[in-house]
């Protein structure tokens, strides 16, 4: 069923109207909840970019990665190390962490590129766990402070806004997260969106299209490690603090798990991940001190039993439901 | 940006201003009232080092102990323990909800090298207190930088001077081959180690190997330190790892002087599972009762604590030596909130955490005291040698400093 042009016309300036509105509140939000509620938000926008840029990779074109969380220990390193030994101000390390990740995607996406599915998915989780350690190195130690980590400043608002640190960090973080997700939802709804989908269903068809499969998915890998790069640098300079056990492979899990949850191949998933892997265990921590994970699996389980295609997918089909209720055919 | 935070900083303290006038005394910062003391503790409970959340139950089995005993100075010790499973980033978000929700008058025993290294400067910037942290590294003790911050059990660089003094004292042509774990504990001890050996370290220590936590074993490492030819092993493993080398060494039949850092000293959890036969002759420092060893079976103070566990804690086992550590930390708190008396705010209880005067607790060796001042925050920095005689610990020696 092709929709009318009109129609999509219409429909596409009300979810820009939708996301502007969202914007806005979200906006809003740190004047009304306490300095603490603001951090753990700018921690949820972080991970929400993360997610986005996994689930290019992973929802839309169909390559499992459970390493990266080293890409957002990349990032973050980037930020800290830029931030601390070169004295670079806080928001020029964004562009920075972004072309490191880019770069460290691309090269890791080309020989990763002759494995699939499963085999991708180890040869990822071999990065994941291997970074960490790395960032112990001895050699590497006079940039990454080693097993100590590094300590950063978090930055005071600038032009003498009446907002404190923490407000200015969640807003900085909102504007680089709005930035992000225009540009992946531009990226994704236009033809290099139809490419990844088709090379994820069908691609032996996408291939006889032209399609060059082996690009596309090196590409994307790059994109999706610079996402999270930027989410990782965000992270970083929000919680003021790295080192290698910031970063271990639950975290490259945990990101696994918030696409899922949140809805794979779904723009809007990636906040209702990010929101599930930020809150979850901490409920699940004031549920039982015994047994923590065991009650963060609980939710894990009912969540995929009750909204298999996740959170996105129910909120999408209820916001549908809510729209035709006025009587409007379609 | 100078009038806004400025403008933001005085209605701030105007707010707290009335908040504390409304308390009628000035003797109280948030968390303290006449009823109550509200402080919190940030543990992994869940995560790899999971084991150490077993440091939390026992703390809030002792505070229910107090609490049930009418509290002190008629106030309960309320203790929020949250879950930070290890991890820095959950740290400091536990350490802000800890500080600015739950609005707590300190934070305790907060686990973990990189834990504590996360929140240590977002501490002393709110200036709360960072109390008896629960680590061996060395940067806890910095008064003049981070005020607000203080650890607790000996750290690491003293127990490796103490090992260096022995070394040089006993054997001072010894070959000294060295297994640590490749953390910032590990380097901490190993730094110590050298430090006390002075220009003599080059030259004495012959070979060094690492072993991650991740790693299955340490087999390939003992049995190349060995090549090397030394005499004396030092070994600064954690528990697992302490044991599996303290077999191998035996099973390969290597005979050095074998110092075993205090960290792993444990005969329940390290020594029997290596095998007592096989632990003969180790080394060790100790500043702490061991509730296994039968010497201290008649001891007032430990016949104390197996009656607390058995009451508040029957879950936990005596061979943990975390029981007894938490037990120890918990009397130093609750000493400190004895010597504070009515004054409650947060600037009080560091001026008295840093000054604990020739304390003595039940659980201790004899002989090891705590004493702290403003310019001393390491609370205990007294050790002794002891050597595993196939039963037990025999102390040896005098207390060192």
């Amino acid at each position: 069923m092709a929709a009318l042009p009109t129609d999509s016309a219409t429909a596409r300036r009300n979810q820009w109207l939708g996301l502007a509105l969202v914007v806005l509140l979200a906006a809003v939000l740190p004047f009304f909840l306490s300095n603490y509620r603001v951090f753990q938000l700018t921690l949820v926008l972080a991970y929400a970019i993360v997610l986005l840029g996994l689930n290019m990779l992973t929802g839309y074109n169909g390559q499992i990665s459970l390493g990266h969380g080293a890409f957002y220990a990349i990032g973050a390193y980037t930020a800290a190390i830029l931030m601390d030994k070169f004295g670079v101000p806080y928001w020029l390390t964004l562009p920075a962490a972004a072309a490191v990740c880019l770069v460290a995607g691309f090269l890791f996406g080309l020989p990763a590129l002759r494995l699939e599915g499963l085999y991708l998915a180890l040869a990822t989780f071999a990065l994941g766990v291997a970074l960490p350690q790395l960032l112990k190195y001895k050699h590497f130690e006079h940039w990454t402070g080693g097993v100590q980590g590094i300590v950063i400043i978090k930055p005071d608002a600038p032009f003498g806004l009446p907002v404190n640190a923490d407000q200015w960090l969640y807003l900085f973080t909102l504007g680089v997260a709005a930035l992000m997700f225009i540009l992946g939802v531009n990226l994704l709804r236009g033809r290099i969106g139809r490419a990844l989908v088709a090379i994820r269903d069908q691609p032996i068809a996408a291939e006889a299209m032209g399609v060059d499969i082996s690009l596309y998915k090196a590409l994307t890998f790059g994109v999706s490690a610079m996402y999270t790069g930027v989410g990782g640098a965000l992270g970083a300079i929000a919680v003021q603090f790295v080192a290698p056990d910031s970063f271990t492979i639950f975290l490259s899990i945990a990101f696994l798990v918030g696409i899922v949850v949140g809805g794979l191949a779904s723009v809007s998933g990636a906040i209702y991940g990010a929101l599930f892997i930020q809150f979850v265990p901490n409920i699940a921590d004031q549920i039982s001190k015994a047994a923590p994970w065991a009650i963060y699996g609980v939710f894990l389980i009912a969540c995929m039993f009750l909204m298999p295609g996740g959170i996105a997918q129910v909120v999408g089909g209820a916001w549908q439901r809510l729209r035709r209720k006025p009587g409007k055919s379609v | 940006m100078k009038t806004g935070s400025l403008l933001q900083a005085t209605v701030l303290i105007g707010a707290i201003a009335l908040a504390t006038a409304s308390f009628a005394q000035k003797k109280y910062d948030p968390g303290a009232t006449d009823t109550e003391i509200k402080i919190g503790s940030i543990m992994p409970y869940s995560g790899p080092a999971s084991a150490y959340g077993q440091i939390g139950k026992l703390h809030m089995a002792y505070f229910q102990k107090i609490n049930d005993e009418g509290g002190i100075n008629g106030r309960k010790i309320k203790l929020l323990s949250v879950d930070d499973g290890y991890s820095p980033p959950k740290a400091v978000e536990m350490a802000r909800r800890l500080v600015e929700q739950d609005e707590v008058l300190f934070i305790f025993q907060s686990l973990g090298t990189p834990s504590n290294s996360a929140i240590h400067k977002y501490m002393n910037a709110k200036k709360v207190p960072h109390l008896f942290v629960a680590t061996g590294a060395t940067k806890w003790g910095d008064p003049k930088d981070f005020p607000w911050t203080m650890g607790w059990q000996p750290n690491y660089q003293t127990e490796g001077r103490i090992y260096a003094k022995d070394i040089l004292a006993t054997r001072p042509n010894a070959k000294i081959a060295v297994l640590y774990q490749n953390d910032d504990y590990g380097k901490d001890l190993l730094k110590g180690l050298k430090d006390g050996l002075g220009d003599k370290a080059g030259r004495l220590i012959v070979a060094e190997a690492t072993y991650e936590v991740s790693d299955p074993t340490v087999d390939s490492q003992i049995v190349s330190l060995k090549g090397s030819g030394a005499d004396v092993l030092i070994n600064i493993a954690t528990p697992k790892f302490a044991a599996l080398a303290i077999r191998k060494v035996h099973d390969i039949g290597w005979k050095p002087v074998h110092y075993l850092n205090n960290v792993s000293a444990s005969v329940g959890s390290v020594l029997v599972p290596a095998g007592l036969d096989k632990s003969v002759g180790l080394i060790t420092v100790a500043y702490q009762k061991d509730a296994l060893d039968t010497q201290w079976a008649n001891d007032p103070g430990m016949k104390e604590f197996v009656a607390f566990m058995a009451k508040y804690l029957p879950d936990g086992k005596l061979s943990d030596a975390l029981n007894a550590y938490g037990y120890s930390v918990a009397q130093t708190l609750v000493q400190v909130f004895k010597q504070c008396g009515n004054d409650l705010t947060r600037a009080n209880i560091m001026r008295q955490a840093a000054s604990l005067k020739d304390f003595q607790l039940p659980l201790l060796l004899p002989g090891i005291k705590i004493n702290t001042s403003p310019t001393d925050f390491y609370p205990i920095e007294s050790l002794q040698l002891q050597r595993f005689d196939g039963k037990q610990w025999v102390l040896f020696g005098k207390v060192i400093e």
